[in-house]
């Protein structure tokens, strides 16, 4: 009998350690012979701890559970959730990213292989770095950091460019409240960052990746670390991947704690050893990234979807989507709602359907009130915004952003003035000080929020004046996009800002 | 569990600044073991990473005291990190800052007199599917009421 217990933070975090203990101590106990696997999660937080029990071919769910209720497990006195497959939740879902997520033995090469691992990896070695670019950008695939930019063109950049040292960066910086699918994949299916990130540096003709990993995840730093040894010793990263004449090798750095290090140029700076402050394009990190030498900046995500680009081709993945948003991506839903977790679905889903039917409204139970898209940077949508499709163009068009598509979720409780003060309070903590705007602007924020929510009403255009300004004036996305919450609060809930009482004076 | 610190010796931080000095950008890895080694950024410390890495003294302050994580005054024996970022907000998570800064009589990155348990903000554990979450000692929590923070504090102080 197997039994899979989550090793995910968000499993740990609700009690999964002390689940598998129980478990390892019932079975002793009983005399049981079982094989336990710490596997990644299926992504379904509020049923976690998730356990699956597999015996006679068949992998069945219960949760979520405490370690007090492991003697009625095993007297199958626990009633079943069925197969995760058929848990509704998942049904609806498109795997292809987080296929094998929850589903392998995370540390397993040969379970990763079993189901379909290190293909992609295999077909991309029988191609030249300009079959693998085009093989990208057939795909679609744009950039699930947030900027979505088309990730084909980036490698064609780097694969372009000469010079004696290139590299593939990975920013694991994943500081975006709401959002956890980088670490999700990291912990669930590292093998996976690594195939694609080996793909991304046959493409390029890079032969070293960095994975900058926050200091926040100490589970995937942990996770990932361990594969990449396993990969080494296994021949797939090394002088010669599997057995090729091309060489690739990466290694794990870890963040210290500043939010902004997720910005690609700041990240550079910071995986250099210096401040994490952004430096200005041009020159692009494609022609001089890391240590000034072509360097490939992309996401977990992105390049952990390249691994199924190659396996299944690109035709196949680009056939799911919308517009130009091809392929899927993974929803990750979040805040104050009835099942919390990650959703990989088609580009497209209108966002009142992933708020009210796939994540069942809020788990208070009240009303939505708001919904913030992409992290703190993001914009605060109402239910008018609910017919948008999940697509890049479509949230740009509601001056919104999917940015790292994370959904959170606010009920009727939630203030928004509030809201838009912590995103300029959080800017101000988190500024790099290197341009006016951001630094200088993020605590006049504060303070304007101060004297609106103190009856100036006044203050508002004052308000409205200096958020164009670190809109257009700021080097990077932080100054850049924190007018977007603040401002999608005021327009959406004026009423909270005292405005609409002042055009009725 | 308590935590004793070392006291910082000279050859022994070579050493550990020797044992990550040649990887590409060595800077924030010797900054992490380091901290690893003497829960702080001992001050001595940082002329000898600018010898090291031939960079100046001011750099490698300019380093240390960007970060968040560098410490450069030793935290309580105990670290209680409370997320404060949105997800976490929708469910409680200002309030439950706000518990957790009464109940140890601190503001966000004090340490209580008796030195026991600093409290740090966290923007993002990336569990914001169970918010509101905390971090104890390195260990994660999800779904933190007052209640269970009053209790998981009671152990610790203990």
């Amino acid at each position: 009998m197997k039994i899979y217990i989550p090793l995910d933070s968000a499993a740990k975090a609700l009690g999964a350690d002390e689940v598998a203990e129980a478990i390892q101590a019932e079975a002793r106990a009983r005399g049981l012979e079982i094989e336990l696997i710490r596997n990644g999660t299926r992504g379904m937080v509020w049923l976690e701890p998730l356990v699956e029990i597999e015996e006679n071919g068949e992998r069945l769910a219960y949760g979520p559970l405490a370690a007090s209720d492991v003697p009625a497990l095993f007297d199958g006195k626990i009633e079943t959730l069925g197969r995760v497959e058929d848990i509704p939740f998942f049904a609806h879902q498109t795997r292809l990213t987080f296929a094998r997520c929850g589903l392998t033995d995370p540390l397993s090469l040969a379970d990763y292989q079993a189901h379909g691992g290190l293909t992609g990896l295999r077909r991309a070695l029988g191609m030249n770095a300009l079959q693998i670019v085009e093989e990208v950008k057939t795909s679609g695939l744009r950039g699930r950091g947030g900027a979505g930019f088309p990730t084909g063109v980036k490698w064609d950049t780097v694969r372009m460019a000469k010079a004696p040292q290139k590299y593939i960066v990975c920013n694991a910086d994943e500081g975006d409240s709401g959002t956890f699918a980088d670490r999700m994949i990291i912990e669930g299916d590292p093998f996976c960052l690594i195939e694609g990130m080996a793909i991304a540096g046959l493409g390029t003709g890079a032969t070293k990746g960095y994975v900058y990993i926050r200091s926040e995840y100490p589970v995937a730093i942990d996770m990932l670390r361990q594969a990449i040894q396993i990969a080494r010793i296994e021949g797939v990263l090394g002088a010669s991947v599997l057995g090729s004449r091309h060489a690739f090798d990466m290694e794990v750095r870890v963040g210290a704690g500043a939010y902004v290090c997720g910005e690609e140029t700041s990240l550079l700076n910071s995986l250099e050893g210096k401040r994490g402050v952004v430096r200005a394009k041009p020159p692009l990190p494609a022609l001089e990234g890391f240590l000034g030498r072509p360097t490939v900046v992309n996401n977990v995500i992105s390049l952990a979807t390249v691994p199924v680009i190659f396996e299944k081709g690109a035709q196949f993945y680009a056939d799911f989507g919308l517009g130009r948003s091809k392929g899927t991506i993974p929803v990750q839903i979040a805040g104050n709602v009835r099942f919390g977790g990650l959703f990989e679905t088609a580009f497209g889903m209108p966002l009142g359907q992933l708020v009210e039917e796939i994540a069942g409204g809020t788990a208070s139970g009240r009303p939505v009130k708001a919904v913030q898209i992409g992290g703190p940077l993001g914009a605060y949508f109402s239910h008018d915004d609910f017919a948008t499709p999940f697509g890049y163009e479509e949230f740009d068009g509601q001056g919104g952003l999917i940015g790292h598509a994370g959904v959170v979720v606010f009920d009727d409780s939630a203030d928004m003035l509030k809201m838009a003060r912590f995103a300029m309070e959080f800017c101000a903590v988190e500024s790099c000080g290197k341009c006016t705007p951001c630094r200088i602007g993020a605590v006049r924020g504060v303070e304007t929020l101060d004297r609106i929510a103190a009856g100036d009403a006044g203050a508002v255009p004052l308000l409205t004046d200096l958020c164009e300004v670190m809109k257009d004036g700021s080097l990077c996305a932080l100054g850049g996009f924190t007018p977007y919450p603040v401002l999608s609060a005021l327009q959406r809930f004026p009423e909270e800002f005292g405005t609409v009482k002042e055009a009725a004076e | 569990m308590p935590r004793d610190i070392p006291q910082p010796d000279t050859d022994e931080i070579k050493a550990l600044i020797a044992g990550v000095s040649d990887l590409e950008g060595p800077l924030l890895p010797i900054l992490h073991a380091l901290q690893d080694a003497y829960g702080v950024i001992p001050d001595i410390a940082q002329p000898l990473i600018a010898e090291a890495l031939n960079i100046s003294r001011a750099e490698v302050h300019g380093v240390v005291s960007f970060y968040h994580d560098f410490r450069t005054l030793p935290a309580g024996r105990h670290v209680v990190k409370i997320c404060r970022a949105e997800a976490c907000q929708a469910m409680g998570g200002a309030a439950l800052g706000e518990h957790a800064q009464a109940r140890l009589g601190v503001e966000w990155h004090g340490t209580t007199e008796n030195g026991a348990v600093t409290l740090e903000p966290v923007y993002c554990l990336g569990l914001c599917a169970c918010g509101p979450s905390a971090m104890v000692d390195g260990k994660l929590l999800g779904r933190v009421d007052a209640q269970k923070l009053d209790r998981i504090i009671g152990e610790i102080e203990a």
